[in-house]
C-alpha cells in the first residue's frame, strides 16, 4: 500500500512540474523577449505584469472548435499531439534533480539511453502531424522536422556518450555522483554540441527551419487548432524543460555547486536549468533562422566532428588518468 | 581579421543590453503621453474675438469650416451720430473628418479667434458627430495651454516692445515736464530773494 502511495506521489509530483515549469519558461519567454527589443510584454492578464497570460492563452485555445481536415487521416492527426507531449513527460521522470532518494522520479539504470530514445519519440509527433493532415505545407514541415531529426540526433548522442564515457556508468544518478568540477572544461565541447542538437531537435529558433511562418505557414501544425495546437506547443516549452534539465544533468554538474548546503542540490539543479532556458530565449530572440542547407550544414560538418574529437578526448584523457 | 563567431558575440551582447535598458513601450489609455508644445490635436474658436472676416474659410485646402452669419445695426454712439452695423455669428463648424490639420486657419485670423489644442481623444463612431459646431468648439478653448515661453534671449514680442516704447516716451515726457516745472520754481525763488 505504501509503495502505491509513493509511486502516486512521485508521479503526480512529476506531472506538477511537467504542467507549470512550460508555462514558467513560456512567461519568461514573453517577457524576455519583450524587453529585448525594447517592449514591455503582456501587461493586463491577471493584473501584475500580465504574469497570468498563459492561462489566458490556454483558456482561449481550449474555446476554439478542434478541426479536422476532411482529407486528414484521422486518427493519426488527432493523436499526433499526444505523442510529441508524452515523451518529455516520460522523460522528465527520470531526470534526477537532488542527491537523495527521493529527488529522482524513477531511477532508471540506462538512463542515458531512456532519456535520448523517449526524446527521439517526440519528433515523431511532428512527423505524424506533417503527413496526416493533408496539406503540402505540412508535409514539407514534417519532411524538414524528419531531416532535422536525422541530422542532429547523432551529435547528441555522441556527446551524451562522451559523458558516459567519462563516467563509466549510463545511469544518471550515477554520472552525477562521479561528477568533479574539472569535467566542465574537459566536457565543454560536448556540451555545446549537445546543447545545440538539442535546440535544433526542439525546433527552436534559430533552428525552427521545419516550422518557418515566412515560407511554410507553421510546418506541420498548419492544420491544427485549438487545444490539439497548444499541446504542440507546450511540447515545445516541455522539451525546453527537458533540454535544459538534461545539459544540467549531464555536462553542468547537476545538485553540485561551489557552495550550499547538502539538503539544497535541487537548488542548483533547478537555477542551471533556469539560466540555461534563459540561454535558449536568448539565443531565439538575438539569432536570424538557418537556412535548410545551412541547418545540415552545421550538423554534418561541425558538430558531427566536434562530438567525435570530443569522445577522443575524453577516451585519452580517461586512459591517462587510470 | 575579426575572430570566427565574434559576430555572434555581438548579436548577443545587442539583445542583451537592450534588456537592461528602458523600454519604448508607450502604456497609453492608462498612461496619458507627454505631448510636445504646439501639439496639434483639435482646433478651439474663441468665438468672441470672431468678426466673420471668412478668411479662415476662404483659406482652408480642405473646405472644412463652415460658418454662417447676418448683419445687425447698432445704434448710434453718440447723438446725431451715424448707425454702424456688425457682423453677428450664427453658425461655425470645422469638420474634423476633413480637417487635415494644416493649421493655416490659426495662422491666418487676424482676430486670434482659433487656437491649436492638444486634445486628440474626440473619436466617435459616427462620422457626421466629427463636424464640431460653435458651442463643442468653444468648449476646446478650455483646453488651450499658455503659449510656451519664449526661447532664452529672443526677440521681445512686437506687443511688448511697442508698449514698453509708449510706455517709455510718456515717463520721458513726465521727466521733462517736471524738469522744467522744478527750473521755473527755482528761477521764481531766486526773482524773490
Amino acid at each position: 500500500m505504501n509503495d502505491v502511495l509513493d509511486v502516486a506521489l512521485r508521479l503526480l509530483v512529476v506531472f506538477a512540474v511537467f504542467l507549470v515549469l512550460p508555462l514558467v519558461i513560456g512567461q519568461t519567454e514573453h517577457k524576455v523577449m519583450a524587453h529585448m527589443q525594447g517592449r514591455l510584454g503582456p501587461m493586463y492578464a491577471g493584473g501584475f505584469h500580465g504574469w497570468a497570460q498563459l492561462v489566458a492563452d490556454g483558456v482561449k485555445f481550449a474555446q476554439k472548435e478542434d478541426v479536422v481536415p476532411k482529407d486528414a487521416d484521422r486518427r493519426v492527426f488527432q493523436l499526433a499531439p499526444a505523442v510529441a507531449l508524452l515523451p518529455y513527460l516520460l522523460v522528465l521522470v527520470a531526470i534526477p534533480i537532488g542527491p537523495s532518494e527521493g529527488a529522482v522520479g524513477q531511477v532508471v539504470d540506462a538512463g542515458i539511453f531512456f532519456v535520448l530514445a523517449v526524446m527521439g519519440v517526440g519528433v515523431l509527433g511532428s512527423l505524424m502531424a506533417g503527413w496526416a493532415s493533408a496539406n503540402k505545407f505540412s508535409l514539407l514541415g514534417g519532411l524538414r522536422t524528419a531531416a532535422q531529426l536525422l541530422a542532429y540526433e547523432l551529435p547528441m548522442l555522441l556527446a551524451a556518450a562522451s559523458v558516459a564515457m567519462a563516467a563509466g556508468t549510463v545511469s544518471l544518478p550515477g554520472i552525477l555522483n562521479a561528477f568533479e568540477w574539472w569535467w566542465l572544461p574537459w566536457q565543454i565541447v560536448g556540451a555545446l554540441v549537445f546543447f545545440v542538437a538539442g535546440l535544433a531537435e526542439l525546433q527552436r529558433p534559430p533552428f525552427d527551419m521545419p516550422v518557418a511562418d515566412s515560407e511554410i505557414i507553421f510546418g506541420a501544425y498548419t492544420e491544427y487548432t485549438g487545444l490539439r495546437f497548444a499541446l504542440f506547443l507546450l511540447a515545445e516549452y516541455a522539451g525546453i524543460v527537458v533540454l535544459c534539465g538534461l545539459t544540467t544533468v549531464l555536462f553542468l554538474g547537476g545538485w553540485h555547486g561551489p557552495f550550499g548546503a547538502d539538503g539544497l542540490g535541487w537548488v542548483w539543479t533547478l537555477l542551471k536549468t533556469a539560466v540555461l532556458a534563459f540561454v535558449v530565449i536568448w539565443l531565439r530572440v538575438s539569432y536570424p533562422r538557418l537556412r535548410e542547407d545551412q541547418l545540415q550544414k552545421l550538423a554534418w560538418t561541425t558538430l558531427v566532428p566536434l562530438a567525435l574529437a570530443q569522445i577522443a578526448l575524453t577516451g585519452i584523457v580517461k586512459v591517462a588518468i587510470q | 581579421m575579426a575572430i570566427p563567431g565574434s559576430g555572434l558575440a555581438k548579436g548577443l551582447a545587442v539583445t542583451l543590453r537592450t534588456m537592461t535598458k528602458k523600454t519604448v513601450t508607450a502604456q497609453y489609455p492608462d498612461v496619458q503621453p507627454e505631448l510636445p508644445p504646439r501639439t496639434r490635436g483639435v482646433i478651439g474658436l474663441f468665438e468672441e474675438n470672431c468678426t466673420v472676416c471668412m478668411l479662415c474659410a476662404r483659406e482652408c485646402p480642405d473646405w472644412c469650416i463652415y460658418i454662417d452669419s447676418h448683419k445687425e445695426t447698432v445704434p448710434a454712439a453718440a447723438p446725431g451720430g451715424r448707425e454702424r452695423s456688425r457682423n453677428v455669428l450664427d453658425r461655425f463648424a470645422i469638420d474634423f473628418s476633413l480637417c487635415m490639420y494644416c493649421g493655416i486657419c490659426i495662422e491666418v485670423c487676424p482676430f486670434d479667434a482659433l487656437f491649436w489644442s492638444p486634445e486628440f481623444e474626440y473619436a466617435e463612431t459616427d462620422i457626421h458627430e466629427l463636424t464640431h459646431e460653435r458651442d463643442k468648439l468653444r468648449e476646446w478653448m478650455w483646453t488651450v495651454p499658455e503659449p510656451p515661453a519664449l526661447d532664452p534671449h529672443a526677440e521681445e514680442p512686437k506687443e511688448i516692445a511697442a508698449a514698453r516704447k509708449a510706455a517709455d516716451k510718456a515717463a520721458e515726457k513726465a521727466a521733462a515736464a517736471a524738469q522744467a516745472e522744478a527750473e521755473a520754481q527755482a528761477q521764481a525763488q531766486e526773482e524773490q530773494q
